[in-house]
């Protein structure tokens, strides 16, 4: 269990975590979902005691982490793929770890093994991949076989088997009782794993809620309808009482949506009124999409405080999706 | 505390297990002893040229350490690397996580730093003076003679220091680049050559690499600013300074 209370940290004059509080609960997987920039990183290193918070706290199965006697027999992470000397072995990296907190080294070939690393385990880790580098990490991470697991954008930069491999990882880690915090700009990717999701965007909380919760709230259905006579068909369409909006995605350009619209419905209106119809098609909103509306808000939300903002009723630019990624690294 | 045993293993694993401590450690050894024995034999051969005031206050046992000089960077490369590694890759991060007190990972560093360097130290002081005074002949001077002895431990000494001050510097800059950048050029050039800047000469008298020098000299120099035991102190308040800046810094910086 972590517990993340008032957590605020300022660089300058930016404010990467702004009075951040949540709860990672235990026995399921965590989703930490941001776009970059949004000051994921910044609080996982936080919660390692890594960083100095600016001021809150965050507190471990009940205890600050410089209060861990043996750190990683209750926490482990995994923050950045390749964090090894090149010209050490896999197993010489993980042997220091071990014996730093007196994990006893027969332990080191047990998690080589759970990843997959034990014939390359000798060989010097300047050679690895990005993927045996991220499964070293992992190996790290298992090390002090902890109740509490970060990962920081663990499957950045994996080819499928390994993304994969992560994912049902990560799962049967909540599966054996462990609290598991796992960080993501990909609302795709959370969706597939995560059973909770605390989402952040400039530093502040956004939600905190089961997936289950998210996906209802967020994920309604519409019906995309096109015809070649637009305004008579928007005019039934109010008749019966449907609102329609214009599409705003480009692709789908000319069309428009009926939010819980009922597809029969709308097709027998069109052809009460001797409509044709070029598209009719059931829709889902993706996750991915009430993510990025999510977190847009929040951007407008922000540029409030600025003097000047710019074309008042533009498509909101969630800044931070292409802008922020420079700061992170 | 309880873990201290724990991190100095952990550590010494650290160094153990990467090519560049044998590399540095080893080319320090060779460029020191090599050199000084150079200049040793040249020494014996110019000797007819060397004038009166230079004979006088000639010291055999310093002169089989003018190795150092060269020497002494690959040991700083060494103190440094120990440090910068860590920060270059990123590993310091995961240095940090297994031990959050960062007092226990400063001086588990330093502890280990000191157990390899100074045998190795040692080693080179020795060699480099026995070889030396036979390269000397007639000029040389014995392990027996008064204060020879002290001098040639303080040369081990000497290098040890140099590797702790480099280690507590790296921890400040962190990059191995900067703290290269800031430390060779400091005891190859800049030290030595505001030494024969006059005014300046005074301040740099203090400066580690000369304070060093006195140290391990057994004839005093016509006007010395103080002597080995004084030398030895100073060295140690660099050491100091550098160690607890570090200290501080990897305490209260982000890392």
């Amino acid at each position: 269990m972590i517990e993340v209370h008032e957590l605020t940290k300022r660089y300058g004059d930016t404010l990467a975590v702004d009075r951040l509080s949540f709860q990672v609960p235990q026995g399921v997987v965590t989703g930490f979902l941001g776009p970059n920039g949004a000051g994921k990183s910044t609080t996982m290193r936080m919660m390692l005691d890594l960083d100095r918070p600016t001021s809150g706290s965050v507190t471990i199965d009940g205890k600050h982490y410089e209060q861990l006697q043996e750190p990683l027999k209750h926490i482990g992470a995994l923050l950045e793929a390749k964090a090894v000397h090149p010209g050490r072995s896999a197993y010489n990296h993980l042997l220091w770890l071990a014996q730093s907190n007196r994990i006893p080294a027969g332990r080191v070939d047990e998690v080589l093994g759970a990843v997959g690393l034990r014939e390359v385990a000798r060989r010097r880790s300047g050679g690895f991949s990005l993927g045996m580098g991220q499964r070293l990490g992992i190996a790290a991470a298992l090390l002090g076989d902890p109740s509490v697991l970060l990962f920081d954008e663990p499957v950045n930069g994996l080819d499928p088997e390994g993304i994969l491999w992560i994912r049902n990882l990560m799962k049967s880690l909540a599966e054996q009782g462990r609290t598991v915090f796992v960080s993501s700009h990909l609302m795709s990717e959370m969706a597939v794993t995560a059973d909770h999701l605390v989402v952040i965007g400039q530093g502040r909380l956004l939600a905190n809620l089961s997936m289950n919760d998210f996906i209802d709230q967020n994920s309604h259905s519409f019906v995309r309808v096109r015809s070649p006579e637009p305004e008579a068909l928007l005019d039934a369409l109010a008749g019966a009482g449907m609102e329609a909006a214009p599409v705003t995605d480009s692709a789908h350009a000319g069309a428009y949506e009926v939010r819980d619209g009922d597809p029969a419905l709308i097709g027998d209106l069109a052809r009460e009124r001797g409509l044709a119809l070029h598209e009719l098609s059931p829709q889902r909103a993706s996750l991915e999409e009430a993510f990025m509306r999510m977190t847009a808000d929040s951007v407008v939300y922000r540029t409030g405080d600025d003097p000047a903002p710019e074309a008042p009723g533009a498509v909101p630019v969630p800044e931070g999706w292409g802008a922020g990624w420079k700061k992170e690294s | 505390m309880a873990d201290t045993g724990a991190v100095l293993l952990s550590e010494w694993t650290k160094v153990r297990t990467v090519r560049s401590t044998v590399i540095t450690l080893l080319i320090t050894f060779v460029v020191t002893v090599g050199l000084g024995v150079g200049i040793c034999a040249i020494t014996n051969a110019q000797w007819h040229s060397m004038s009166v005031s230079d004979r006088a206050t000639f010291d055999a046992t310093s002169t089989s350490f003018s190795g150092i000089q060269l020497g002494q960077l690959s040991l700083i490369v060494f103190a440094v690397l120990v440090v910068g590694n860590e920060y270059s890759t990123g590993m310091i991060r995961a240095s940090l996580a297994a031990v959050p007190r960062r007092r226990t990972l400063l001086l588990s560093k330093a502890v280990v730093t000191l157990a390899l360097v100074l045998p190795v130290a040692l080693v080179t002081s020795f060699v480099s003076f026995f070889l030396g005074q036979a390269l000397l002949g007639s000029h040389g001077t014995s392990i027996g003679a008064p204060n020879v002895l002290r001098a040639v431990l303080a040369m081990a000494v000497y290098m040890t220091l140099l590797a702790l001050l480099s280690l507590g510097v790296s921890f400040m800059l962190r990059k191995p680049v900067a703290s290269l950048g800031l430390l060779m050029p400091f005891f190859f050039l800049i030290s030595p050559i505001l030494a024969h800047v006059p005014k300046v000469k005074t301040v740099a008298q203090y400066f580690p690499d000369n304070a060093g020098t006195q140290m391990v000299r057994v004839v005093a120099q016509s006007n010395p600013p103080f002597g080995p035991l004084e030398g030895f102190f100073i060295c140690l308040v660099w050491v100091a300074a550098c160690l607890i800046g570090g200290y501080l810094l990897l305490r209260y910086r982000d890392a």
